[in-house]
């Protein structure tokens, strides 16, 4: 279409408004020298970023997020990496219901994920904690980092594998001096999205930590509090900025090195 | 005998996708398939006190739930919620998609990745600036009070289906977004322009040529934003307040402050049942009206 159309884009631009104005304004009252939320602001302060270093909980509930994230975010990427690599490579009976199956937990409510884990793992006598937590995020990651990984193996060239086959090189051999160099972009996408899921998440968190808070459900305890909201809002600032940094250097790393395959990458997400 | 079992490990495909998937069946047979039967069983046995639970079955507890008008009104509620949602996002991000499919020419990529990146910061924090701008206090409120235009705060903004409804339309934008740009964009130029040559006017063009073709696309979203609506607990519990509690809560409080696993586990099951029905019916539906338009 060679035409323009101001409408659309005056339209568009609007929606991209309603879908950055709310997360900014997070950073914006996290800076206002007052404990309500409102305009017009009061004045500019730090303070609210300098409480984060006081509080003990904060570190504690940050350090048990990133356990479950590293662990978790390993875990399901590694999973979903054979698992790509079967439906990227091989045509086979129940194709379609393996898929379905594992992206299973990406579909159904979570809540549900959360309950069914829960009764399970109280009914083996287990305590909750981080360990049913990371548990529920693998599974819930590796269905995306499946998406990911398949996008990257599916532009690949599968007669450079038996290439190597051939030299005489064994299949381990092959595949970390053939398969891995080439998927480590997809890879390392895959770990860092997974880690973020897992980073943000809620619902499996508040249904299985017991004690050990994760960040997401420290600042759930926190935002009961009126006094103690500009801290969270410090924390989230802090967090929007990480994700978001983390998040394009895996759209990036996505795609590197695929210059026509590009297109079909955003399709799979 | 290593030998020739190599050998049909060479051979057979199904043999070697199998081996490669084994990690990611047993981790959905062992964290998700065998809880949720265990959470099936245990959603027909009674809680007879806090700490016993009567393990004969029973179907009672979806007697009790069909029974407890409170329970039948969160989850209709609940779809009803979840419903206009999906109405919502689709109507206001189908426009977008569809500039960025046809009238954008260079970094298509770009504007994609910028309109999915906030959905990557916590859902947890998105939810909540919500609660900074509908809230008594908060953006709104106080910059109309302010501005000399109010004098007292809209408290429909707040705790409220209205504030559940606009809170869930942004947190899903991407998954609409997503499936419609893809759908939007494989679609052949030259069909519309065929159209155009016919005489169709725009709005034909639209209806019988382009909305059909990117049914695909309205398909996948309106399952992947319904699914995960229903089950929300977070936006209802932060910005609902009594209205707009939905049947998660419920579920939320059976297993917490009530302790009632079998009557939580029914209510569970119950809107897992709900949410595989209405995917059956959008599924069949769409298809026949796909093969009408088509």
């Amino acid at each position: 279409m060679n035409e323009k159309n101001n409408t659309l884009l005056i339209y568009t631009l609007l929606y991209f408004g309603f879908l950055y104005v709310p997360v900014l304004f997070l950073p914006i009252f996290s800076f206002n020298d007052a404990n309500f939320m409102s305009f017009p602001l009061a004045g500019f302060t730090t303070e609210h970023y300098e409480e984060m270093w006081s509080k003990r909980n904060l570190h504690k509930a940050l350090w048990a997020s990133i356990k479950v994230g590293v662990v978790a975010s390993v875990v399901s990427t590694t999973i979903a990496l054979f698992a790509a690599k079967a439906f990227a490579r091989y045509k086979f009976r129940g194709e379609k219901i393996s898929y379905g199956g594992i992206m299973m937990p990406f579909l159904i409510p979570e809540i549900i994920l959360a309950v069914a884990i829960l009764v399970i793992w109280v009914n083996l006598g287990f305590k909750l904690g981080l360990v049913p937590v990371t548990i529920g995020h693998t599974l819930f990651c590796t269905p995306f980092a499946m998406l990911i990984l398949i996008a990257r193996i599916e532009g690949f060239d599968f007669s450079l594998e038996e290439a190597s086959r051939d030299l005489g090189e064994n299949a381990w051999g092959t595949f970390f001096r053939v398969s891995f160099p080439l998927y480590l972009p997809g890879i390392i996408a895959a770990l860092l999205l997974s880690f973020i899921i897992s980073f943000d998440e809620f619902i499996l968190a508040f249904f299985l930590t017991g004690s050990d808070a994760t960040l997401p459900m420290y600042m759930w305890g926190q935002m009961r509090f009126v006094q103690k909201l500009p801290h969270v809002l410090a924390l989230g600032a802090v967090i929007i900025v990480f994700t978001t940094f983390i998040v394009l250097l895996a759209f990036w790393l996505r795609n590197v090195g695929q210059g026509k395959a590009k297109k079909d990458i955003t399709m799979k997400l | 005998m290593i030998k020739s079992w190599r050998k049909i490990y060479a051979k057979n495909d199904n043999i070697k996708a199998y081996t490669l998937l084994s990690p990611a069946l047993i981790l959905v047979i062992l964290a998700m398939v065998v809880p949720m039967v265990l959470m099936l069983s245990f959603s027909m046995f009674t809680q007879v006190s806090m700490m016993e639970i009567d393990y004969t079955f029973t179907f009672q507890r979806y007697i009790d739930f069909f029974q407890k008008n409170l329970l039948v009104t969160l989850l209709i509620k609940s779809i009803k919620i979840s419903f206009l949602v999906t109405l919502i996002t689709l109507i206001t991000a189908y426009p977008v998609c569809y500039y960025i499919a046809f009238y954008v020419k260079k970094n298509k990529m770009l504007w994609l990745v910028l309109l999915t990146l906030p959905f990557w910061t916590s859902y947890l924090l998105r939810v909540f600036s919500w609660k900074i701008i509908l809230g008594t206090k908060g953006v709104i409120n106080s910059s109309l009070i302010n501005a000399g235009i109010l004098n007292e705060p809209l408290t429909f903004l707040m705790y409220s289906e209205t504030a559940v409804v606009i809170t869930l339309t942004h947190a899903w934008a991407a998954f609409a977004l997503l499936p419609l740009y893809v759908s939007l964009d494989k679609i052949d130029f030259s069909f519309i322009e065929a159209g155009r040559d016919l005489g169709l006017s725009r709005f034909e063009v639209f209806w019988k040529i382009t909305f059909p073709l990117s049914l695909p696309g309205v398909i996948g979203a309106i399952l992947i934003i319904f699914i995960p609506t229903v089950g929300d607990y977070v936006t209802p519990a932060l910005l609902g307040g009594i209205e707009g509690r939905m049947l998660s809560n419920m579920i939320q409080a059976y297993f917490g402050k009530i302790n009632n696993i079998p009557m939580g586990a029914a209510s569970a099951t119950i809107m897992l049942t709900t949410v595989v029905l209405i995917t059956i019916i959008v599924s069949n539906v769409t298809k026949r009206l796909t093969q009408r338009l088509t």
